[in-house]
């Protein structure tokens, strides 16, 4: 920094910068490209191992027998549901009782903001039912929670069963030192939400559901439980959560290491591990695995019940037992085990987990990337922007960014065209600035409200229902905003001075680059995929590039495309290919479930792209209209 | 450490004294065991004894045992008794050299949930003054460790008690003598004690020491002064706080190195008696179990002019006989502790064992093997129960195999159990590590009476309360209480207390809510697993709990019409206190695995980020003049030290 001391050098160091400034740009894009593409290259990336002392070292044998009758009770409990049609309450309290179990439930009720169409529901009412296993010895201060969701249809009675069979099994047991409790949580997320409020006391999102009586104390872990068939091929491992939250890394740790001493086949976004690290085929294995975990990390919406923990400082993950009609079959006697050793370690441990990583990403289950490693990537998209607001600042203030502070400290000599042009120059451009930022704000904000609020006049008046009201409300709001803010000019005294768009572009420029970095430090796949898109438009945008082409591409990298190319990129990565009309359902849904998933379980995906992101976004598109 | 080092050194003397107790008890306790002897001195005069009749219901008749810890009333009144009787006997026997007496009990109820409740308990009572000047230095029965401690400390009560578990009231109705989980110490001074804290201080190592446990821990940050919970229990009614002192330490963890010393304050210690039963490997393999010792002077007769010292030692015990039985309900004494009895201590005036067969009056529940002719009905708690009673002093007990099983043969399922009328429920709500609330949840299960409840918090100072966010709700409305009592916690000095008066309504669940914030504590303050949380004690209820029995009206037939009208009032109310979970809440916590790397950031971006910064945007630029050359400098040197204005 000294070299920034020296009046020679730092002009020097600016004219390097300047005069390269392109090139570097381009070449910092391609590296941060290039970088987070090794980021799946096995011999870069670290082996998983446990931290935890207290799940490391210690020994347990896992002797659950009764996989049979946990399938046994799973079809029984498929009988009632059918019989109930819904969630036989009564039936599980009896059951879970029968246990040994000191049993509760809790009814809950929630009108969804307009219906959604994925799930079909609309007004939901439904009752969670848990059994709470008592630590013998242990104050009612820690707990342990296995949950199996109790969806519609006809799916997931082999983890209800499983649940009451291990729940029988543990009540047998003399080692337990912190209270366990069973859920079985009806209307999946919506079901665990009130749950969680309810153990909690708490309401963020405007649930009503009545209050738990009995508590286990603070929750150590959490593991939800997804089967849907009697025999499974391999186990998926579901880390997601609200708002790209991941659990500690030694709970993954701790499902491969218990998979690896059962035997039983292990996966991770469905994929199994390669060792074949050094092939090209081995590595589009590992970075398909990881760009789908960056995907759905990115939409910061729980992918399992797991997901709605994490809030609450709980570590949780989601097992999904998966039948893909291989040649290898594991029991549920085996998962049972599985659960068990799990449970028991879990059992072991004196401190929350927190030896390990919570930010990380994983191109295997046996391979992590650490914050560390990957956050690089994103620095190297982030100073582009950097380097953006200093090259242009040269042209049009003739200071370096740092020089204008730096000249600011100093009295003005009145003479030096640079400080003084800037000063006259800049009192009327205020103005002239803050419309545009307050004007996309505005429709930012309309964005973010009007879609819900409006759904009613939207249905009477055109031939629609009320998700497609909601989203297409949303998109002709997002598509408004095209128009409206390169129209403000007029409503101005004066014209838009060359200087006036410069400013602008420093505001929307540092604008970006702090809303990215608040992002990927929360949500590190969020902000890495909106730098990619929006870092191209927010380093090139003048007004003096050639419109046509110049609006078709800012459309085609806004964040609206960018949500689409997601559908289709994952879809892509899913090995389940869609077509463009299939890909565009799909975009509308995901729309309707982002809202949803707002206003349901608070993710913060929608609110950060409509209030934010789009303005921000509108910014750049207001100075390539500069007049 | 200092309370682990006195340890070795205590628990030699204690052992000294127990020894000496036996062999100075040997021709003693022949005196007491003639045969005659067994009918008589421990008795109350009106309980009578009668041979059950094969198929007549039994007649029964309402003696108090000794379990009624609650309530005062009953208490001295069976003290009184039972003191008072033995004076004709003293004329058969020579006159012991010490009035003293021992006194053991084992109560069984077999619990509704398939659990098992066990209950010791040992009384030791001596006719002495520990504190009006004289110097107490033989020692017969009572425990000569303890002796010392309330003559040095001029102690009027003490009450200790080690558990591990929770009591599950909704599960197990109310205990006999209720305890929070972890440590608990109350002790009253006499009102002579000047330096009550210095007294405390020095009084919690040496129980430390005694009992083998953490208690030095206790220090002003969980010491409070509670002004209403806690009232003596035995003789005099002083009841400025000033000289109570109370503490608890809901982390502590009881076990073996607990249980051995408080054996060793026994008469007979483990080797007589019920006391046999106390395994370690299965009184630690159980559901529940807590220790406790409590001291307290009571009357010596019926006029109450000299005070005596009464020992409590109580111990409970729930076994889950589910998990341990492979699934079966059965249970035996032998099952239970993997001993059977075969004597009782030698030195004791009363050895009995109580089985509750309340729910079992035909025996059509289950079998209760060997059987006894005893039956005895008392108001415990304010439920009238009957209990089978085995006389360890009589021969006839043991039958014909010298040892003592009790087995228990179910036969059918339990039945309901009535729900405990008062049942309380604590938790913290929110998330995040800013701020939170304590809901305390009270029931009241009673429908259709009313009846306040003394609610005690404590809470220690890194959470700072906000006590203006204090609600108390019951039925969605606003409950005024009539009493309140609190204490502001000092930074690292003292904790918060809360005392409250509360009336509940009939059939209700009263909420007592407050929020906190939690503070970020020194580095040094955190524990060595500060991720695990940090513990907040029990709060404590105390109220006097309209009894079962008054709110029974199908009790009619059972008694005589002229008794049953109005209410009696002895039996409308007991005491209850009733213990909630200790709370486990966890701060800001730094992560103390990293502090290399922390420190290496953190001076990283000092130095080179925000130093160079700081730099730049303060520093002044100017042009420099090219510095002068070495002559010039040479010559200004010069000029300056002769005084002549530079070049």
């Amino acid at each position: 920094m000294g070299l920034l001391s020296d009046p020679n050098r730092r002009r020097a160091l600016t004219n390097l910068l300047t005069r390269l400034n392109t090139p570097i740009c381009v070449v910092c894009y391609l590296a941060g490209l290039a970088w987070f593409m090794g980021l799946a290259f096995e011999p870069f990336t670290l082996r998983t191992y446990m931290s935890e002392n207290a799940m490391g070292s210690t020994m347990v044998e896992e002797r659950f027998p009764a996989g049979e009758r946990a399938l046994a009770t799973g079809r029984e409990f498929a009988a009632h549901k059918r019989k109930v049609g819904g969630m036989p309450v009564d039936w599980l309290v009896k059951t879970m009782q029968a246990r040994g179990l000191e049993v509760y439930t809790q009814r809950f009720s929630r009108t969804l903001p307009f219906p959604d169409e994925n799930k079909e529901r609309y007004i939901v009412h439904g009752t969670n039912v848990y059994g709470i296993l008592r630590a013998p010895r242990a104050p009612r201060t820690e707990a342990l929670v296995l949950t199996a969701p109790c969806t519609e249809g006809n799916n997931n009675h082999q983890a209800v069963g499983l649940l009451l069979g291990l729940a029988q099994y543990f009540r047998n047991q003399v080692y337990w030192a912190k209270d366990i409790i069973f859920l079985v949580n009806e209307h999946d997320l919506i079901g665990m939400q009130a749950w969680l409020e309810g153990y909690h006391h708490t309401n963020i999102t405007g649930m009503d559901w009545t209050p738990l009586q009995g508590r286990g104390g603070s929750i150590q872990a959490a593991l939800s439980l997804e089967l849907s068939s009697d025999v499974i091929t391999s186990l998926d491992l579901v880390l997601e959560g609200l708002n790209g939250q991941l659990p500690n890394l030694d709970l993954a740790n701790l499902f491969y290491a218990f998979c690896q001493k059962i035997d039983i086949l292990c996966t991770i976004q469905g994929k199994l591990q390669r060792s074949d690290w050094d092939t090209p085929s081995g590595y589009t294995h590992a970075a398909q695995t990881m760009m789908l975990m960056v995907m759905k990390q990115a939409s910061g919406r729980p992918w399992g019940d797991h997901g709605l923990f994490l809030r609450y400082h709980i570590e949780a993950a989601t097992i999904k037992g998966i039948n893909s009609f291989r040649q290898y079959k594991t029991d549920a006697t085996t998962i049972g085990r599985l659960l068990e050793g799990m449970f028991r370690k879990l059992n072991n441990l004196l401190e929350r987990l927190h030896q390990s990583y919570f930010f990380y990403l994983m191109p295997s289950l046996s391979h992590f990337v650490s914050i560390g490693y990957y956050m690089p990537a994103f620095g190297l998209l982030a100073v582009i922007l950097l380097l953006r607001v200093s090259s242009f600042n040269t042209f049009s203030l003739e200071a370096h960014a740092l020089d204008l502070w730096v000249q600011l400290g100093t009295p003005p000599p009145g003479t030096e065209d640079g400080v003084g042009g800037m000063e006259q120059s800049s009192s009327p451009s205020v103005l002239s600035i803050l419309t545009p930022v307050v004007i996309s704000h505005m429709t930012g904000a309309a964005l973010f409200t009007l879609p819900i609020r409006s759904q009613e006049m939207a249905v009477e008046h055109f031939p629609v229902s009320e998700t497609e009201a909601v989203v297409l409300t949303a998109i002709a709001i997002y598509t408004a905003g095209l128009a409206l803010p390169h129209n403000t000019h007029k409503f101005l005294a004066g014209e838009g001075t060359e200087k006036g768009w410069r400013v602008l572009k420093l505001v929307a420029l540092l604008y970006l680059a702090v809303l990215l970095g608040c992002t990927a430090l929360i949500n590190f796949s969020l902000g890495f995929i909106l730098a990619l898109t929006l870092v191209p438009v927010a380093a090139f945008i003048t007004p003096h590039v050639p419109k046509a082409f110049s609006a078709t591409v800012m459309v085609l990298l806004s964040p609206g495309f960018t949500l689409l190319y997601c559908v289709f990129v994952y879809q892509e990565l899913q090995e389940s290919p869609v077509s463009l009309a299939e890909g565009w359902i799909l975009f509308l849904s995901v729309i309707s479930q982002g809202i949803l998933d707002h206003s349901l379980y608070g993710s913060l995906v929608y609110p950060l792209l409509a209030l934010f992101i789009y303005p921000c976004w509108l910014l750049f598109w207001n100075i390539l209209f500069w007049k | 450490m200092a309370a682990r080092f006195s340890v070795t050194f205590l628990l030699a003397c204690v052992a000294l004294c127990n020894l000496q107790v036996y062999h100075v008890s040997g021709d003693l306790d022949q005196a007491k065991r003639e045969p005659e002897s067994f009918t008589e001195p421990n008795e109350v005069p009106v309980d009578e004894k009668l041979e059950k009749p094969s198929n007549e219901p039994p007649i029964v008749t309402d003696s108090k045992p000794i379990e009624e810890a609650q309530d005062d009333r009953q208490w001295q009144a069976t003290e009184e008794e039972a003191m008072a009787k033995p004076e004709p006997g003293d004329d058969t026997a020579p006159p012991p050299p010490f009035k003293d007496e021992f006194k053991e009990e084992l109560v069984i109820r077999p619990l509704q949930s398939g659990d098992v409740y066990a209950s010791f308990q040992f009384s030791t009572l001596w006719d002495t003054d520990f504190v009006q000047g004289k110097r107490v230095s033989h020692y017969h029965l009572f425990p000569k460790s303890l002796g010392q401690v309330i003559s040095k400390f001029s102690i009027r009560e003490l009450h200790i008690s080690f558990t591990q578990g929770f009591w599950r009231t909704m599960q197990w109705g109310q205990p006999f003598l209720p305890s929070p989980p972890g440590a608990e110490l109350w002790v009253w001074f006499q009102d002579t004690v000047t330096d009550v804290d210095g007294a405390w201080k020095e009084l919690t190592n040496v129980l430390s020491g005694i009992f083998c446990a953490s208690l030095n821990f206790i220090d002003s940050t969980n010491t409070v002064q509670p002004t209403a919970s806690f009232k003596p229990l035995g003789l005099g009614n002083v009841t400025d706080s000033r000289f109570l002192r109370y503490a608890m330490l809901p982390r502590e963890i009881v076990c073996t190195e607990n249980l051995t010393p408080w054996k060793k304050l026994l008469p007979c210690g483990s080797k007589a008696g019920l006391a046999v039963l106390l395994k370690s490997e299965k009184l630690f393999h159980s559901s529940f179990h807590s220790e406790a010792v409590h001291i307290r002077p009571v009357c010596q007769d019926a006029e109450c002019k000299e005070p005596s010292w009464e020992l409590r030692q109580t111990l409970n015990v729930v076994f889950d006989v589910y998990t341990s039985g492979q699934g079966k309900k059965e249970w035996s004494l032998f099952k239970m502790f993997s001993r059977t009895l075969t004597e009782a201590c030698p030195l004791s005036s009363s050895s009995k064992v109580y089985v509750d067969v309340t729910d079992n009056p035909e025996g059509e529940l289950f079998d209760l093997l060997p059987v006894s002719p005893l039956l005895d009905q008392a108001v415990v708690l304010g439920d009238r129960r009957t209990y089978v009673v085995y006389d360890l002093t009589n021969r006839d007990t043991f039958g014909s195999t010298r040892s003592l099983n009790l087995l228990v043969r179910w036969k059918a399922d339990g039945g309901e159990m009535m729900r405990p009328l008062l049942h309380s429920e604590r938790y913290v709500a929110g998330f995040g590590l800013q701020t939170g609330e304590i809901h305390t949840l009270i029931y009241n299960y009673h429908p259709y009476r009313a009846y306040p409840v003394l609610l005690m918090e404590t809470v220690p100072w890194y959470l700072r309360l906000y006590i203006h966010t204090l609600t108390v709700t019951s039925k969605s409305k606003e409950n005024k209480p009539s009493y309140i009592h609190y204490q502001p916690s000092k930074d690292r000095l003292r904790p918060h207390l809360l005392e409250m008066l509360v009336q509940l309504p009939p059939n209700s669940v009263t909420e007592v809510t407050v929020q906190f914030e939690r503070a970020l504590l020194k580095w040094t303050e955190y524990t060595p697993d500060p991720n695990h949380g940090f513990y907040v004690g029990s709060s404590v209820i105390s109220a006097l709990v309209p009894s079962m029995v008054a709110m029974d009206t199908n009790n009619t037939q059972e008694r005589p019409l002229f008794s049953s009208f109005f209410p009696c009032k002895e039996e409308s109310s007991y005491f209850a206190r009733v213990y909630t979970e200790p709370l486990l809440v966890n701060l800001p916590t730094p992560d103390f695995s990293m502090p290399y790397n922390v420190i290496c950031l953190t001076c990283t971006v000092v130095a080179v980020g925000y130093g160079s910064f700081y730099n730049l945007l303060t520093r002044t630029f100017q042009v420099e003049e090219p510095s002068p050359g070495l002559a010039k400098r040479l010559a200004n040197v010069i000029r300056r030290w002769r005084g002549v204005p530079e070049l």
